[in-house]
């Protein structure tokens, strides 16, 4: 394997970081909404710019700060990191199209405050996508963990309170109380964080331990949404629908399942969870939560709180799949991470276009709106297609790699898990279009007459839609780099 | 010049002090640049002092060229040059910002002030730098009745408060003073190197173990360990801000370091740790001093109350990971001084600035500092993460040592105590930035109207010390791993695994 030292994957993760104070000190919007272009841009220029060398089999190294002899602040660009990061920073693009329609639709106040800390936000996500040890990783997660704070309690008021309060106890609470004593005990018993290909801990730390330490790094890190740590998400959609769209279906909560990831691979070790079974146990907890956020969603009449118990459901497919320990099962999970953002991104955008257009949150007063905003219900049915898995969307190639895994591991039971979750996902999902379409002229709560969302909400929402069924058909570069991670993982 | 630099750092600040009334009463205004100009010298002298011992060892220095160990010598390893550089620097910014409060809080006081800072900065300095067990208690009377004195200037019933402080400083300092009596008797000698080769010899001595916990129960109360912290909150909490902004960050840390030295230099850490073998209690009992602090912190109402119930739990910090006896866990404590220095500097010029603004101690007449502050509330939004422990800022690296160090020694209730005043503190704050960043509630979503509130921010000597201590947290921080290594592990005995 080659490897390069270059500060790029430092530049990606900091890029956004320097156009805070273009974003602060713009006396106009416009200009200020050119830095964050500027920062997104080029943050995406440079990560694409590392993608041919990434899909050669190469790494990026580069360490910004040596901390201690063995351990810093460093960064590392391999095939799982860059699949993320690619996701992240080219949506966060499209994000901040669709910011600009929707923060200046509702007149929202404290732009500047939102445009500043989504910068924030990028440079952590990107920071935890190219962590080449538990640390770093750990500085970015908590980094991002404080920069979404005043996103998600962005409207000030008692509920964004409330909900502000909820977020902090499990992601800040379970960051602090779970996710560091376990790096530290790590640390302790194998004197290293850095994530290896097979793992740090075999034949350092005994079976008992390493269960404990696997547990409380997936409880721990609060982000992936894994019950009975997940109620977090529902609340914080108390945000603006930029902020839910991209943090928590994209950035927030893939940072957490890619956190969760890297510590089972890269610390924990697939030779390690396979010996003692503890693959197993996380499985089994993935799939409770698959079921379980499915039914509920199923109960949801606000379309956000809907989206948000789906995403707690397709967060943990990531983790079944790869703690399935086949092939295909951990392609399909890490791929996972990008066939579900462009699905659930696009779902959000089109719950935050209705919002814009109609004022309404609510699915049951959602019917007949097909007829009113075409455009933007269409996207929604793809957005659900992919979601639920099904051709033409990629979606549909995630969940696919995820079944073939069930089966090349054995497990018929998470063959169920899967196919009962996507029946469920259907039968939350459709109604939603279904309804808006199909009604009689009665039923419909819309005037016959097409008023759709303002075009910089509307772009970007086609956008994604169309790039979700792209995927179908070219779902290159990311299932090489999906493949790729794999292959380096399992060590073929 | 850097012969003498260890004398100097000592006699200037005490000479400028008798200076200054005179000073003061030729031109009042003269007493505020006087002051700054002499904490850069002090602090200037102690980096050059860090970079000598670093480069060339140990600086000894005979007071009046009497040898020991009858003459009293001035001893600078690595430890205490690190002290003495926090120290420095920490008095130099918080001189730098008392200009207004000084002149709000303190008005036609100017002269006592800083002329008391002055004595402060002698009494503290010459507790770090002594090798003299009896010359050290000369200076921590000085550094505590000068203490007294600006902490008894503040607002209503500061005066109860620091007669509560006065008593039980007396005791504490009485404790340090009939310890040392104690270890004369044993041995003969005062100066610390000496008593410290002369220990082996008298290792089962009655004598010598009630030295040892007179010393340490009287320093426990001089540093506000739990169940002898009852002066503490009162007395620091009433006090003018710029008296607090100097003490607070202080003179628990340099009890803190007079400990470490005190059981490493003269009691040696083949006494404290293999002979005693009691320092497990010490542990347990610097958990609850940290659980203490927390669950007090979180009755308060008043921020800066709040503030001073966090100090006592950082205090079980440096304590517990000291008596935890294993290479880390003295490397996070010392480690901790800095740090806790540095934070506790940060959170009191904050609460100045606010108190300066606001008026009030009360933790809800901050809503909407937010909108108004919002360079003050970065800065104290960075102190706050570095006590809650969020890296990179320094907070989180000390306590990366110390539940390493936990974790080595299998003390895991020092771990759990650690993490959950982590908890805690992360409440503590928020409780904070939920009133300054949601209060006053709005109507609806859009009532606080596109920029309808000014930004007024405090004066730029206030708040470019306050940001400057900011940035300390995270240079702090990121070079942890360069402080231990290059100076920390050189003042922990070789033998301490």
């Amino acid at each position: 394997m080659e490897t390069l030292f270059s500060i790029k994957p430092a530049l990606a993760v900091l890029v956004s970081l320097l156009a805070i104070p273009g974003i602060v000190l713009s006396k106009k919007p416009n200009v200020r909404e050119s830095w964050t272009f500027i920062a997104a841009i080029a943050k995406l220029a440079i990560i694409v710019s590392m993608l041919p060398f990434v899909l050669k089999g190469g790494e990026f190294h580069y360490t910004l700060i040596e901390i201690w002899p063995n351990l810093g602040i460093s960064f590392r660009v391999d095939a799982f990191g860059m699949l993320f990061a690619l996701v992240a920073s080219s949506l966060w693009i499209v994000t901040s199209i669709y910011s600009i329609g929707y923060m200046r639709h509702l007149d929202e106040h404290s732009q500047t405050r939102y445009f500043t800390f989504f910068a924030v936000a990028l440079s952590a996500t990107i920071g935890v996508a190219f962590s080449a040890n538990l640390l770093t990783m750990y500085l970015f997660y908590e980094a991002l963990s404080l920069a979404t704070y005043p996103l998600v309690t962005h409207h000030q008021d008692k509920e964004a309170r409330t909900s502000g309060r909820k977020y902090l106890f499990y992601i800040l609470g379970g960051s602090i109380a779970l996710a560091l004593p376990a790096m530290l005990i790590t640390y302790h018993f194998t004197g290293t964080l850095d994530f290896a290909a097979h793992g740090v801990m075999a034949g350092k730390i005994n079976s008992g331990l390493g269960l404990a330490l696997t547990l409380m790094f997936l409880f721990g890190f609060a982000k992936v949404g894994i019950m009975p740590m997940h109620s977090w998400l529902p609340a914080a959609m108390v945000a603006p629908t930029p902020v839910s769209a991209l943090l928590h279906a994209v950035a927030v909560v893939k940072v957490g399942a890619f956190s969760v990831v890297r510590v089972l691979t890269g610390i924990v070790g697939t030779g390690f969870l396979a010996d003692f079974g503890i693959h197993f146990v996380v499985a089994v907890i993935a799939s409770v939560t698959i079921i379980v956020a499915s039914l509920i969603a199923l109960s949801q009449d606000e379309l956000k709180r809907r989206l948000a118990f789906s995403t707690i459901g397709q967060l943990s497919y990531i983790l079944l799949g790869v703690c399935l320990l086949s092939e295909a099962g951990m392609t399909g999970g890490i791929l996972h991470i990008a066939m579900h953002a462009f699905g659930k991104i696009t779902l959000f955008f089109c719950a935050g276009a209705i919002f814009c257009a109609t004022g309404i949150k609510k699915i049951s007063e959602m019917t007949g709106i097909g007829k009113r905003m075409p455009v933007t219900m269409a996207a929604f049915f793809i957005g659900s297609l992919s979601v639920v898995g099904l051709p033409p969307c990629g979606g549909f190639i995630s969940k696919w790699q995820l079944v073939i895994g069930t089966m090349q591991a054995g497990q018929i039971s998470m063959l169920m898990v899967l196919l009962t979750s996507s029946m469920l996902n259907a039968a939350y999902f459709f109604p939603v279009f279904y309804k808006a379409f199909f009604c009689s002229d009665d039923e419909s709560l819309f005037e016959d007459k097409v008023d759709e969302a303002p075009i910089w909400c509307v772009v970007p929402l086609t956008l994604t839609a169309g790039i979700s069924v792209i995927l179908f058909f070219f779902p290159q570069p990311f299932l090489n780099l999906a493949q790729l991670a794999v292959s380096a993982i399992l060590g073929s | 010049m850097t012969d003498q630099a260890p004398i100097l750092v000592l006699a200037i600040p005490l000479l400028t002090a008798i200076l200054m009334p005179l000073a003061g009463l030729f031109r009042e205004k003269l007493c505020y640049p006087l002051v700054i100009m002499i904490m850069m010298v002090t602090t200037a002298l102690s980096g050059a002092i860090l970079f000598q011992t670093i480069h060339f060892g140990p600086i000894h220095y005979y007071i009046g060229d009497w040898r020991p160990p009858w003459g009293i010598e001035l001893v600078i390893d690595p430890l205490n040059a690190l002290v003495l550089l926090a120290i420095s620097v920490s008095a130099l910014l918080a001189a730098i910002s008392s200009k207004a409060v000084v002149e709000k809080e303190l008005e036609g006081k100017e002269i006592y002030f800083y002329t008391l800072f002055l004595l402060q900065m002698t009494g503290l300095t010459g507790m770090v730098i002594t090798g003299d067990m009896f010359n050290l208690y000369v200076f921590l009377e000085i550094t505590s009745i000068t203490g007294y004195a600006l902490l008894a200037v503040g607002e209503d019933g500061s005066y109860m408060a620091v007669f509560k402080y006065l008593v039980m400083g007396t005791i504490g300092a009485s404790f340090y003073l009939i310890g040392v009596g104690y270890l004369y008797m044993a041995t003969g000698s005062l100066n610390m190197a000496d008593v410290a080769s002369l220990i082996p010899g008298v290792i089962h001595s009655r004598i010598v173990f009630f030295a040892f916990i007179l010393c340490v129960a009287g320093l426990f109360v001089k540093m506000a360990m739990f169940p002898v912290h009852g002066w503490l909150p009162g007395a620091y909490s009433k006090a003018p801000s710029a008296a607090a902004a100097l003490i607070a960050p202080l003179t628990t840390k340099v009890s803190v370091y007079i400990l470490i030295r005190i059981c490493l230099s003269v009691f040696t850490a083949e006494y404290v740790f293999d002979f005693l073998k009691q320092t497990d209690f010490i542990v347990w009992l610097a958990s609850a001093t940290i659980v203490f602090g927390s669950l007090s912190a979180l009755a308060q109402k008043n921020y800066k109350k709040m503030l001073t119930y966090i100090l006592i739990a950082e205090v079980g910090y440096m304590v517990g990971g000291f008596f935890l006896g294993n290479r880390l866990g003295i490397s996070g404590a010392i480690l901790h001084i800095v740090n806790d220095v540095a934070m506790t500097l940060a959170l009191f010029l904050g609460a100045g600035i606010f108190f300066w603004k606001t008026g009030s101690g009360e933790r809800e007449d901050l809503k909407g500092l937010f909108v108004k502050m919002p360079l003050t509330m970065t800065g104290f939004a960075l102190a706050a993460f570095s006590v809650i422990g969020v890296p990179p800022t320094c907070g989180f690296f000390s306590k990366w040592y110390l539940i390493s160090g936990g974790i080595a020694g299998g003390q895991y209730l020092f771990v759990a105590a650690l993490i959950f005043s982590s908890l805690i503190n992360a409440v503590l704050f928020f409780r904070l930035f939920e009133i300054a960043y949601f209060q006053p509630f709005a109507d609806h979503h859009h009532a606080p109207a596109h920029g309808a509130v000014a930004i007024e921010e405090a004066p730029i000597h206030m708040l470019a010390p306050f940001l400057v201590a900011g940035a300390i947290l995270i240079a702090l921080g990121l070079y942890s791993g360069e402080i231990v290594t290059q100076i920390i592990q050189f003042a922990i005995p070789a033998e301490i695994m």
